[in-house]
């Protein structure tokens, strides 16, 4: 290619898999890795029944059961009909086409989200998709990933190509060094209190600066996951040593010879200097605090110092209404602490924060303390693999001894799917990345927050600053 | 998928912004694997109480909003979930057009390939219909997607843009895939080059 243009990360991964451009910006685009779960795949695998098509490249795709499957003791099946019948009907799915899977019983299952870097099924460079949102995750393995729909997981299962338009391009620059106490979790939640829960539409967010280099690859994925909640589609950061590092020796990933050339051509991925951007936000590091929402949208934010707003504060009338239909439904009064807000329960969990860094930060808070008694903790590992990991480091006693419920892999309280599930009213301190009204069980309240933000609120039984207990 | 060229219907006010996926259909209702039936589910949160009976004050429980094939929001509707159930539970509670400030990207995509029309439109001409849809039946809202405009009860024409190859599918009820698979040799020209250019990618196999 004679590009002499300088590009973006995002470009150049556009550029290289751009098989035809079909009319004005709109191309057909080659995807890389395909991956699939059992909510979003029945009517695409029915549709290409119903006219006769195969999976075009089964080798690029992989398939896993995570959303509905019980967290609790696996060997009696699934109880609820429905999850039983939409994981069955993928287990008939990859068994008729041909499809790579890991069933419920595989020690590799786990959230697709998780299971995709930590297999090397991820890897820099390519085009990842998956009929989810937070298929933006993966883009921190410096890869273009992003959620699709079912229309669209048919049409890639069909041609292994999607019809797209480019993004725009937005530069998330964060400088400095985190305080102590912060962590990805905290860099994010920022980030999406700063641009909003649309600020981000239209555009790959690619995120760079010395905090971002500076976060391993578990804070990176953290950071990437909650890309869709700022509105883009997907997130990304360029590819350097820790990622590579990260990679080798990974199941599915290039071995030998195989991995040097991949390096070599992924060294060549990162922005090139003067590589033009739509929108740029600058953020310091050194100014962000542990974060927690109060409201049902990501962006309703705020350091865990400060206090529930009062709608009255707010000049806009529409978003006067909105902030008091959120105090409403989270049972807050507008100007109370947060670190006075009760919880019930605490998950930690999610394919934001359920790999073994995000495990064993929350036990290092929760090691030698114990779950306060007015709360219902829940540990649930991202995969198979990271639970046993957890177990092998000892972190499933700590957690026990504490008081915790040590789960098998899944979904779980993360969206209302499975039988972990809040009750009407109750209000969680959750490591997930949805606050949406009744997201993790129908009047239940949500509140965002780092793993070990979520591990203190265990052990105190309120929402705390984690700066205070350590 | 059904083609769609003007629509002149009821259209129900939904003056929220940032209605996420999950409002439009909560994850409980996911466990299908058919597309059909989900009109029932549609913002179950808001239209039904805890005891399941309706919301009256919710606008779909009110006639003649019940029979509303647009419907008016405010910004970033369709935020959230990539779940394309929010577009089948719409469409099956007979919506075609949705018009609004602005879209969530994935949901944008959802709806074309339902035959829905998402419309982008100003935030004062979305509070303007809004206004007008309260009228209810007798002031039907006209989309018209060759004319590329919202025709208001008054005959006021409010011209709006859609990406050109979207609509041409969308105005020719064009199955995509079908479209793609004309390309298979294109394809097969990739994957070709792919191979000689990173002999390094690895396949699946478990
Ligand atoms: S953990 Fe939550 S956000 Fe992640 S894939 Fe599962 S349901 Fe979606």
């Amino acid at each position: 290619m004679s590009e002499t243009r300088p590009r973006t990360l995002f470009d150049k991964i556009w550029d290289d898999h751009v098989v035809e451009r079909l009319e004005d910006e709109t191309c057909l685009l080659y995807i890389d890795r395909h991956l699939v779960h059992e909510v979003t795949s029945p009517q695409a695998f029915e549709g290409l029944r119903a006219a006769g098509r195969k999976v075009h490249a089964p080798q690029s795709t992989i398939a896993v059961v995570d959303h509905n499957v019980p967290t609790s003791d696996r060997s009696q099946g699934i109880k609820e009909p429905e999850s039983r019948l939409q994981v069955e009907t993928l287990q008939e799915n990859v068994l008729e086409f041909g499809v790579p899977f890991f069933d419920v019983l595989d020690r590799r299952q786990g959230i697709v989200h998780i299971i995709g870097p930590e297999q090397g099924i991820s890897l820099p460079g390519m085009t990842i998709v998956c009929g989810d949102s937070h298929t933006s995750t993966h883009g921190a393995m410096g890869a273009l990933a992003f959620g699709i729909g079912t229309s669209e997981v048919e049409h890639v299962l069909a041609t292994q190509t999607l019809q797209q338009k480019p993004a725009k391009n937005m530069l998330v620059r964060v400088e400095g060094t985190l305080p102590p106490g912060c962590t990805a979790k905290d860099v994010v939640l920022a980030i999406i209190g700063k641009i909003g829960t649309a600020g981000g539409n239209g555009h790959v967010i690619e995120y760079a600066g010395s905090v971002i280099r500076a976060l391993d690859m578990a804070g990176r994925l953290t950071v990437c996951n909650m890309s869709i909640e700022g509105g883009a589609r997907a997130g990304l950061i360029a590819p350097d040593e820790t990622t590579f590092n990260y990679i080798k020796g990974r199941p599915f990933a290039p071995k030998g010879e195989d991995f040097d050339r991949a390096v070599a051509y992924w060294r060549t991925l990162p922005s090139d200097p003067g590589a033009h951007y739509d929108t740029i936000v600058e953020m310091d590091g050194s100014e962000i605090a542990p974060m927690v929402t109060w409201g049902t949208n990501p962006e309703a934010v705020l350091p865990i110092t400060g206090s529930v707003p009062n709608p009255e504060d707010t000049l806009d009338e529409a978003k006067r209404a909105q902030v008091q239909r959120m105090l409403e439904y989270m049972g807050l009064t507008a100007g109370m602490k947060l670190t006075d807000i009760p919880v019930d329960v605490v998950f930690i969990g999610s394919c934001t924060n359920a790999r073994i860094e995000d495990l064993r930060a929350a036990a290092g808070v929760v090691r030698g303390r114990k779950v306060a008694n007015t709360v219902r903790g829940l540990i649930v590992p991202g995969s198979g693999l990271v639970k046993k990991q957890a177990e092998d480091e000892g972190l499933d006693q700590i957690f026990l001894d504490a008081g915790f419920e040590w789960r098998e892999a899944g979904c779980s309280m993360c969206l209302a799917m499975n039988p972990d599930k809040l009750m009407p009213g109750q209000r969680c301190a959750s490591t997930s990345n949805r606050n949406f009204e009744g997201r993790q069980g129908q009047g239940g309240r949500t509140h965002l927050l780092s793993p070990a933000m979520a591990a203190a609120a265990a052990v105190t039984g309120h929402l705390t600053d984690i700066r205070e207990l350590v | 998928m059904q083609a769609f060229t003007t629509l002149s219907a009821i259209a129900a006010p939904l003056p929220m912004a940032n209605v996420d996926t999950d409002k439009i259909i909560p994850a409980r209702f996911l466990k299908t694997i058919k597309r059909s039936g989900l009109g029932q589910y549609l913002f179950a949160g808001l239209r039904y109480d805890d005891a399941g009976g309706e919301r009256p004050e919710f606008v779909l429980n009110q006639e003649p909003f019940r029979h509303a094939e647009i419907l008016i929001a405010h910004e970033n509707f369709g935020c959230g979930s990539s779940r394309e159930h929010a577009p089948w539970a719409l469409l099956d509670f007979g919506f075609r057009c949705v018009i609004a400030p602005s879209f969530a990207d994935i949901f944008n995509n959802n709806s074309f390939k339902n035959g829905i029309l998402p419309v982008a439109v100003p935030r004062e001409v979305c509070d303007q219909l809004m206004e007008d849809a309260k009228l209810g039946a007798n002031a039907r809202i006209t989309v018209d997607l060759g004319r590329q405009l919202v025709i208001r009860p008054s005959g006021q024409e409010i011209p709006f843009a859609v990406d050109h190859f979207r609509r041409h599918l969308l105005l020719n009820g064009l199955d995509d895939i079908g479209q793609t698979m004309q390309r298979t040799a294109s394809i097969a020209g990739y994957e070709s080059r792919r191979l000689v250019a990173k002999p390094w990618m690895p396949v699946i196999a478990v």
